[in-house]
């Protein structure tokens, strides 16, 4: 079974097993993840789950669509490898992934 | 007798009523804040906490199933020990500190949180008992609507509000011809400006939905199913199927019986409290004060529930943060994603950004007195990014400047913020 892994802006690590098909988002609400609250359930509606990928996996998490593009344009803190957690789905492929949370959501 | 000095907290029993949005996120709340007793989260729905909003939309056109629908797995609630009991609370005795259940039995507590929700407004009209005639507020409500879509040719829709709208979107993907009858005097009056009203008119007119304002129907017709929607005004509307979506109202019952404060909901403070120190209220049924705006909320959302969780969890865990959310909603309708920041209430000037007269894509914002107060964005999320951000520092942009859709929204933001 594979891991992926969050880390908070203070550096606090969280090592959580990977479900397959089920989004990055739903895997940091079900394991408690600080920061992720999916508050709009994965609409990609609130742009509350911001997420910054480890640069070696953005490849991996796949393509952005538009609405998410815009949500992401505006999002403070924003990086070349922001993504939001809910538009990502994960998969075994995946096995190993690093995700920095920003210090604060929208 | 109270011990709570040798083992923190373990021997404390939380009680939630309820199991929606605010319950499931007052439970994971408690667990990240470390408390330490049993959580119990009691419900008659029979069902673990689920989404809410797919209802009207994905899970109505069939998109999604029932599974998809949970907050989260079955396994979360036993991994962090939060109990999902199954039955009715009947009364809270705040002297003792226990609730009664419907079977009899009862529970104690030591803190209280009710997440009791709302329930739909039913139309006191004749022939509502009719198979056909349908509500929309939980699971087993859109399990009954989709058992009878395959013999629905034709739906009336009571009420031109979020849930009367969606549910006329959801149907149409599906073929189904819809009217749809709404009271006042336009779409969505209660919550937008007439230019918000009219685009939404438009766009559900140009999907073959029809759409009848300033109209009341007053009774339901059919042998054993509804056949048809007989109005004040004489006119009457075939039917398959009726769903009615006017409004919901607070559960505070249980709270009024045991001497709680309730107004258009359970009163609490800015921390969720209500008088009682022991016992705090989240989501649709919370009428909460917020001392920004020195004026009392009763929201109907996720975002809202969610949040109001948050805090009444921190509260009931000992700490005193309080809650200064930016209210936001959103609603699915065709290809439109509409994301509303703040509360529109009271505004007395309406800027539009973009065309809400042709095309899918605008923005409107709200002010008061020269200050923004909400925006309203269709297929618009940078803009509502904007607003919310906007909202938040309490900053006003210049209406002129905003009106000007060649002006991009990231030049807005540099102008605002410097």
């Amino acid at each position: 079974m594979g891991y992926m892994t969050f880390i908070e802006h203070d550096g606090t690590r969280h090592k959580v097993e990977i479900e397959a098909d089920k989004s990055l988002m739903q895997h940091a609400a079900d394991n408690m993840v600080p920061g992720i609250d999916a508050d709009c359930g994965g609409e990609c509606a609130c742009g509350t789950c911001h997420v910054i990928v480890d640069e070696a996996w953005y490849a991996k998490t796949g393509k952005i669509n538009s609405s998410e593009q815009q949500m992401l344009e505006m999002t403070p803190e924003g990086a070349p490898t922001s993504r939001l957690a809910c538009q990502i789905e994960i998969t075994d492929a995946l096995d190993g992934l690093v995700v920095h949370l920003p210090e604060f959501q929208m | 007798m109270k011990n709570s000095t040798s083992n923190s907290g373990q021997d404390q029993v939380c009680v939630i009523v309820g199991a929606s949005h605010a319950a499931a996120q007052l439970a994971t709340s408690l667990r990240q804040k470390g408390w330490a007793g049993a959580i119990r989260m009691i419900s008659d729905e029979g069902r673990l906490p689920y989404q809410r909003p797919p209802l009207s939309k994905a899970f109505l056109a069939g998109e999604t199933d029932a599974d998809s629908l949970a907050i989260r797995p079955p396994a979360f609630y036993a991994k962090h020990q939060i109990e999902c009991v199954s039955g009715k609370v009947t009364a809270i005795n705040r002297r003792e500190k226990t609730l009664t259940l419907a079977d009899g039995n009862e529970q104690r507590y030591d803190k209280l949180a009710l997440c009791t929700g709302t329930r739909v407004i039913r139309l006191p009209i004749q022939g509502k008992e009719l198979a056909g005639v349908h509500d929309l507020r939980s699971l087993a409500d859109v399990e009954g609507i989709r058992r009878d879509l395959p013999r629905t040719r034709r739906a009336v829709i009571i009420g031109g509000g979020y849930i009367g709208l969606e549910t006329a979107a959801s149907l149409r993907k599906q073929g189904i011809e819809v009217v749809v009858l709404e009271r006042a005097e336009r779409v969505f009056q209660r919550v937008t400006a007439p230019a918000v009203s009219a685009f939404y008119q438009r766009i559900h007119e140009e999907a073959g939905v029809v759409i009848h304002t300033d109209i009341a129907a007053t009774a339901f017709e059919g042998e054993e199913r509804v056949e048809r929607v007989v109005c004040a005004d004489g006119t009457s509307y075939p039917a398959d199927m009726v769903i009615v979506g006017i409004g919901v109202t607070p559960n505070s019952e249980l709270a009024e019986a045991a001497g709680l404060e309730t107004n258009n909901g359970i009163v609490v403070d800015e921390y969720c409290q209500t008088k009682d120190r022991d016992i705090v209220a989240a989501g649709d049924c919370a009428n909460q004060w917020d001392p920004h705006s020195g004026q009392w909320r009763r929201l109907e959302s996720v975002p809202n529930a969610m949040e109001q969780a948050k805090t009444a969890a921190a509260t009931l865990c000992g700490e005193r943060s309080p809650q200064n959310s930016l209210p936001w909603f959103w609603s699915d309708q065709y290809d439109l994603k509409l994301q509303i920041a703040g509360l529109s209430q009271g505004y007395d000037q309406v800027v539009i950004r973009g065309n809400p007269d042709s095309g899918r894509s605008f923005a409107a914002f709200y002010f008061r007195e020269g200050q923004l107060i909400a925006a309203d964005c269709v297929n618009r999320s940078p803009e509502f990014m904007f607003a919310k951000k906007l909202l938040s520092q309490k900053t006003t942009p210049d209406p002129t400047r905003l009106a000007d859709d060649t002006i991009t929204v990231r030049n807005l933001m540099e102008e605002v913020t410097g």
